[in-house]
């Protein structure tokens, strides 16, 4: 599978609601992340960085333009895909600003369940989050339930629960938010790595100044539209 | 896959189990209804059992001598007894009274049962103590439901008995224990008046110039005589013989001797169709409010269970979690709980049933039928969680 760009958009828009009450959150908005890279995206509130995300995430249905996962096209004026459950499970990562763990699963399970979803074996699953976890430095905390953990090992959780299933494409909104500097640092420094070492393209959406400057390239959203910027690319 | 539901349960048994056992108790009061239920249709049966007839010969036109009064001379069991197919008759008479005994009242069915050996019809065929009756007079054979001793002295009317023997689940067909004593003692008991009426039973008697006439000096004690002894019962119990039907001999008797009798099919039908039809009815009207009140609350408890939840379900859906897998979820904790609930209603069931006053029969059969309606009820009232679950929006896992 040549995957060429782990995430393309073009001339998305998305139009809430319709008549005089419409709001045009996305008017024009184009992108490209390329596999293994890590882009910031910032803009303020209202903008539409949430829109983006839930129309990526095909859980919201744009209005128009194009989308690209992998080698995909997944939306061209419609959706292009007739299972957009399975297609989220099995192409799409999510990190949210808070791990929103699942509470009666301990933290293998809370992993490993995204492969079982996708029909592997509980053994195979299992042993997948596991490598993860210790990717992740929380193999520890393996059997642990997640309100014992701190929120700095739930957010590593979380990660290893948007990477399990290998996808191509990552969407993290606010990952950071609850953390000091030096975890917010260690997350994007996990992510930088899990890009490179997967080929994941991965969207971060942030307000957090702590991160911004460790970006390569950072696409910027107003009033629905969007622009490319390079970053300061500071090493983290 | 891993089971979502048996994960959410275990987690969070506390809650599951502190409202299954709310619910339990509930469910636990149903089977006993139930149970009161069945227990008063296998005490119809034990009557009918223990009284040891295939017939019960009554007045005519009534459906006695259980659901209704009956009265016939206590000379008839003699030309029944002449009648083609019958192998024993015996007078029988019934009288649900108080009893009295030391200082405590007991409630209870006094049986008067003819003389004759073992095989009399009306004689209780069992005693777990003591002996039959062998004097003709002031012995009686209690139940041990009476709470009734050997050797007690208990109080009938004005005369005292003594208790020689004890049976067990000798009851009336609304529970009460038996107490049997000999069918003279029973029809005075049910015909004595007390001492100022008889004297002025008498009294007047003597004042009636038609009576006490000059010329017959024996009339007048052969009228007192008569209005102070009672020949009547109220019925005559039949056994037949071995290979005969009992509706070839129950015929000729209808029309030979103008009497009503009714075989044990038909006996049957009358305490069970007729005598216990209303209360049986009102314990049906409960089963079916219990029913809904157990639904309602599962509904209920399940609902709330899930909108803690709506998170958690809104993230399941974003990671590809099927609609399938969340109601499944759902369901089988609503069955989960149901499970804990019958469990729990089963035992405190079992507990507190002996302690009820009257016969409670718990029958497996119920508690397999209580337990699919109660698996019924649990997923039709997780529908509403359901519903609930299945409309929640992935995108509100984003959030704004
Ligand atoms: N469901 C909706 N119905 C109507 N309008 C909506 C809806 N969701 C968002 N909007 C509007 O679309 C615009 C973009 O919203 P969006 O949530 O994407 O902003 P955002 O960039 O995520 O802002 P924030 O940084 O505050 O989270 C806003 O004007 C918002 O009011
Ligand atoms: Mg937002």
């Amino acid at each position: 599978m040549a995957e060429a760009h782990g995430i393309r958009i073009e001339g998305l828009r998305k139009r809430y609601g319709s008549g005089d009450t419409a709001v045009d959150a996305l008017k024009e908005v184009d992108m490209a992340v390329a596999p293994g890279e890590v882009v910031g995206l910032i803009g303020p509130s209202g903008s539409g960085k949430s829109t983006l995300l839930k129309c990526l995430g095909a859980v919201i249905e744009p209005t128009g333009g194009r989308m690209t996962l992998g080698d995909q096209v997944i939306y061209d004026g419609a959706w292009k895909i007739r299972d957009l459950r399975a297609m989220r499970r099995d192409k799409i990562g999510f990190i949210f600003q808070a791990p929103y763990l699942i509470p009666f699963l301990d933290v293998t399970d809370n992993i490993a369940l995204l492969p079982m979803l996708a029909g592997q074996p509980n053994a195979e699953a299992r042993k997948r989050a596991l490598e993860l976890l210790e990717a992740l430095d929380v193999a520890h905390r393996a059997k642990a339930m997640p309100s014992q953990l701190s929120g700095g090992e739930q957010q590593r959780v979380s990660i290893a629960r948007a990477l399990v299933n290998r996808p191509p494409v990552v969407l993290a909104d606010e990952p950071t938010a609850p953390l000091d500097s030096e975890r917010a640092l260690a997350v994007i420094r996990i992510l930088n790595r899990m890009a490179e070492q997967y080929q994941t393209a991965i969207i971060v959406v942030t307000h957090d100044e702590k991160i911004i400057p460790t970006f390569r390239r950072i696409y910027h959203i107003r009033d629905g539209r969007t622009e490319e910027e390079a970053g300061e690319g500071r090493p983290f | 896959m891993i089971s979502l539901a048996g994960r959410d349960i275990l987690h969070s048994w506390g809650k599951f189990v502190f409202t299954g056992m709310g619910l339990g108790l509930l469910i636990g009061v149903t089977l006993t209804m139930a149970g009161v239920y069945r227990g008063m249709v296998d005490d119809a049966r034990v009557l009918l059992d223990n009284s040891g007839a295939d017939l019960w010969v009554v007045q005519q036109g009534t459906l006695g001598p259980y659901a209704e009064s009956s009265s016939i001379n206590d000379d008839t069991y003699r030309a029944v007894l002449a009648m083609p197919g019958v192998a024993a008759a015996a007078n029988v008479t019934y009288l649900t009274m108080q009893i009295r005994q030391g200082n405590r009242d007991v409630r209870a069915m006094v049986v008067g049962i003819a003389p004759g050996g073992a095989g009399t019809p009306g004689r209780p065929a069992r005693l777990v103590a003591g002996r039959q009756i062998t004097r003709s007079h002031y012995e009686a054979v209690a139940d041990v439901a009476t709470g009734f001793r050997l050797g007690d002295s208990i109080r009938i009317r004005r005369n005292l008995y003594t208790v020689v023997g004890l049976t067990r689940r000798m009851v009336s067909s609304s529970g009460d224990p038996m107490v049997f004593v000999p069918l003279r003692d029973a029809q005075e008991a049910q015909f004595l008046k007390d001492n100022d009426a008889i004297v002025e039973q008498r009294r007047r008697t003597g004042a009636n110039p038609a009576f006490a006439r000059p010329g017959v000096p024996d009339l007048l004690d052969a009228v007192i005589a008569s209005q102070s002894t009672n020949p009547y019962v109220n019925a005559v119990l039949v056994r037949i013989r071995a290979g005969a039907l009992p509706e070839e001999v129950a015929e000729p008797i209808r029309r030979w001797k103008r009497l009503q009798v009714y075989t044990r099919a038909q006996m049957e039908e009358i305490l069970i169709g007729k005598l216990i039809a209303t209360s049986s009815k009102q314990i049906g009207m409960f089963l079916v409010i219990l029913a809904i009140v157990s639904a309602a609350i599962i509904a209920f408890i399940i609902y709330t269970l899930t909108l803690g939840k709506i998170r958690e379900i809104a993230v399941l859906k974003l990671i590809g979690t099927r609609n399938r897998t969340i109601a499944g979820m759902i369901m089988q904790q609503a069955v989960g709980l149901g499970l804990i609930g019958f469990a729990v209603g089963k035992i405190a069931a079992t507990f507190w049933a002996p302690v009820f006053p009257k016969y409670v029969l718990l029958e497996p059969a119920d508690s397999v039928r209580g337990f699919v309606i109660v698996v019924v009820i649990c997923i039709l009232a997780s529908s509403v969680a359901i519903r609930a679950a299945l409309k929640v929006d992935p995108a509100e896992a984003i959030g704004g």
